[in-house]
């Protein structure tokens, strides 16, 4: 949702860190490594490593390029990196041991999933305040929000739903229950359908965002690998909302699948423990972050064929990337 | 026999659930066309879990190793409080029922107390002949058993029950476990120093049938005889800990020395003390569980943190053995939308059916005898060292099934 956004902005690249126009900034938040690696997309190195807080996970950047947010899990707060000179400019209260988040399409908004608290915060990113704090299922994880930002959707892993949640109330309007340990959601481009991957149950759910319904179930079959190695997480969908890629944790690929028959058409093998996925702006390239072998790996849309893998810092979680 | 059968007094985090005794409904309520949007007012369905537990407190050589008051339960407790959380999404109110006896006792007025008051799940922490005592009045009662306590490999075979489900790992489970992990290491000579209890026994008997399977020998076995002056109140204890040295004199040439001393009499005093400088494993040292205090790996922080904050202790197994089997009925009721046990139990048995357990993979049954499939975590007193099965054991159907008693030499017939 947000890359489309940051399609039209790309356009309008500004030269931060003198970086020539057409580079973009990979930002990977290492688990371990209590570090940011950046990676120039151009010339696919590391550029720069910053120094955050303890055990960062979910990692985002503002619409406008300027800002990158973290996680810092277990400093219980959100950092905010300043891209044009790479220093920590601040944090967000975040609640208690922050794993993902979203940003609101506009910028202003950041929903925060609060594992140990069975909470979603709401964060109003100007005013560093707290907006609402909404009761979920146990242990709240992944964190999906509608094109429209109408409406976010949280997991949480225990309770095995995905739970709607009305931005303008704060209030829950469905609870759809899917396969075991939800970890993530995305929106499809359109809106129409809300993706959800069970790390533990295997599959990735597809609801119906009218209905609130499962629709379809994707599953997943690898030759020579058995079936509980094959632990989806991280899902990003194209801008033209045709193909979805999906990381498959331990089973160390990514699938490719198409959005209309809802069937893997390529699995692409990467590094082990692929944990999260993002887009470049220009949608030709997507990163998967390779958790156990310290490392991400850029992947050519068009061939679906892997380009390189860049090592980074230790089990590499999340991924982030500058729209400019 | 009623005045061994109580209603648990275990304070602080147990109290405060008896309150939902109040909220009480129907089972039958939960109607089959629950939907999963929580808009609509719903009928609360109230489920209730029963937990038998035999308890008395025990000694153990060293204080750290005193099992906490309220072991398995605390699991138990923070499942309830997990599966209550989804609950209210759907209408669901679970609620632990907790009666302990002591070691030994007849059970059957408790049981059927429990039947009375409503329980028609109910979880048991009791010896293998106390669940066996109870297990045909539990058939006739329409009960699903959850043995959270006994490792006794024989409610699995000979005496396994289609109505006991069971997610304590079995001696041989765990026995596998530490033995892949060892050949893995390539130590494959073994010392085994056994005590004279009968537990003691049984864990020397996992461990001679693990040494066969995985290709490990045992060069010498030696019994250690509990003449009842080990316990550390007792100053006898400091002539155990000297007698160790000797006691492991003279062996083969060997790479490991395996304990089995469930019993708390001298394994403890085993490691640093013997007589060559060998690692230890077993009952003590290097031992095989299926949890582990310090597992962090595959989201375990979340329930690690969850644990010790509602209870103020870390996570033993068998507090994580209760908070499967509960967590099991959790899921069981919101799946098959019901909360009737014929219901619940079809669900369970069905190929369906799987359990996140923070163990890095989805945890099913053994259709043959109703043991939970489980990686089996092998750690000292300190970390987690390693998780079985090991990278190389393989098996046609599953990898979990390389730990323990597998389908084609099972004794389990079930009826």
């Amino acid at each position: 949702m947000r890359h489309h956004m940051c399609l039209l902005a790309a356009t309008v690249a500004l030269p931060f860190l003198a970086q020539p126009s057409w580079a973009n900034m990979v930002y990977v938040s290492n688990e371990k490594g209590n570090s940011v690696t950046v990676v120039d997309s151009q010339t696919m190195e590391v550029v720069k490593t910053i120094d955050v807080g303890q055990r960062p996970r979910g990692i985002t950047i503002s619409p406008d390029g300027k800002i990158v947010y973290v996680c810092a899990s277990d400093d219980d707060t959100v950092q905010m990196i300043d891209t044009s000179t790479g220093e920590i400019i601040g944090s967000l209260p975040s609640g208690p041991d922050p794993e993902l988040f979203t940003l609101s399409p506009d910028g202003k908004t950041l929903y925060i999933a609060n594992e140990d608290d069975n909470l979603v915060t709401v964060i109003d990113v100007e005013s560093k305040g707290v907006i609402a704090e909404i009761p979920v299922g146990v242990e709240p994880e992944g964190m999906g929000v509608s094109p429209d930002g109408k409406t976010i959707v949280n997991t949480s892993e225990t309770t095995n739903m995905a739970h709607f949640i009305d931005t303008s109330t704060h209030e829950i309007t469905d609870n759809v229950l899917v396969d075991s340990r939800p970890r993530y959601a995305q929106f499809k481009p359109d809106g129409s359908e809300v993706w959800v991957s069970a790390e533990i149950g295997g599959t990735v759910s597809v609801i119906d965002n009218k209905t609130r319904t499962v629709t379809h179930k994707i599953t997943f079959e690898i030759q020579g690998l058995r079936s509980e190695q094959i632990q989806p997480v991280g899902i990003r969908i194209s801008a033209d909302g045709k193909k979805a890629y999906i990381a498959l944790g331990p089973a160390n690929r990514v699938a490719v699948v198409n959005t209309e028959t809802y069937t893997v058409e390529k699995y692409v093998l990467v590094g082990q423990r692929v944990w999260q996925l993002a887009f470049m702006p220009d949608g030709k390239s997507i990163i998967s972050t390779n958790g156990l072998s310290n490392d991400i790996t850029f992947i050519d849309t068009e061939t679906d064929e892997p380009i390189k893998s860049v090592t980074v810092g230790q089990l590499p979680w999340g991924v982030a990337v500058s729209p400019n | 026999m009623n005045g061994l059968v109580m209603k648990s007094t275990v304070p602080n985090t147990l109290t405060f659930l008896f309150g939902f005794f109040l909220l009480f409904v129907n089972v039958s309520e939960l109607s089959a066309q629950q939907s999963t949007t929580n808009q609509t007012a719903k009928p609360i369905v109230d489920i209730r879990i029963g937990y038998l537990r035999a308890y008395e407190p025990q000694l153990a050589l060293s204080v750290l190793d005193i099992p906490p008051r309220d072991e398995g339960v605390a699991g138990a407790n923070v499942a309830i409080n997990d599966n209550n959380t989804t609950g209210k999404f759907l209408g669901q109110q679970f609620t632990l029922d907790i009666t302990e006896t002591k070691f030994n006792a007849d059970l059957t007025s408790a049981f059927k107390e429990m039947v009375a008051r409503g329980d028609r799940f109910i979880l048991t922490d009791v010896s293998a002949k106390q669940l066996l005592a109870i297990a045909d009045l539990a058939k006739d009662a329409g009960v699903l058993l959850f043995n959270v306590g006994s490792t006794d490999d024989i409610l699995r075979e000979e005496e396994c029950r289609s109505n006991i489900f069971h997610t304590a790992p079995t001696r041989s489970m765990l026995a596998d476990g530490l033995a892949q992990y060892l050949v893995w290491k390539q130590w494959r000579k073994w010392v085994l120093l056994y005590g004279s209890h009968d537990n003691d026994k049984l864990y020397a008997d996992a461990i001679r049938r693990a040494a066969t399977r995985f290709g490990a020998t045992i060069v010498e076995e030696r019994l250690y005889e509990d003449n009842g002056t080990a316990r550390r109140t007792d100053s006898g204890v400091v002539l155990v800990q000297q007698q160790m040295p000797v006691f492991t004199q003279n062996l083969p040439e060997h790479d490991v020395v395996i304990v089995a001393d469930e019993s708390e009499v001298f394994g403890s005093y085993v490691p640093y003390r013997t007589w060559t400088p060998r690692p230890v494993a077993g009952t003590a040292g290097l031992v095989a569980s299926s949890w582990h205090p310090a597992s962090e790996q595959w989201g375990g922080v979340q329930i690690q943190n969850r644990f010790a904050k509602t209870t103020g202790r870390r996570m033993l197994s068998k507090d994580m053995q209760a908070w499967t089997a509960v967590r099991i009925l959790g899921e069981a009721v919101t799946r098959a939308k019901s909360a009737e046990t014929k219901q619940v139990e079809d669900y369970i048995k069905s190929d369906e059916f799987s359990i996140a357990a923070f163990k890095g993979q989805k945890l099913s049954f053994r259709n043959w005898n109703w043991q939970l499939r489980q990686p089996i975590l092998i750690g000292d007193g300190h970390s987690v060292v390693s998780t079985s099965p090991q990278t190389g054991f393989l098996h046609q159907f599953s990898e979990l099934d390389t730990l323990g008693v597998d389908r084609p030499e099972t004794k389990c017939k079930l009826k």
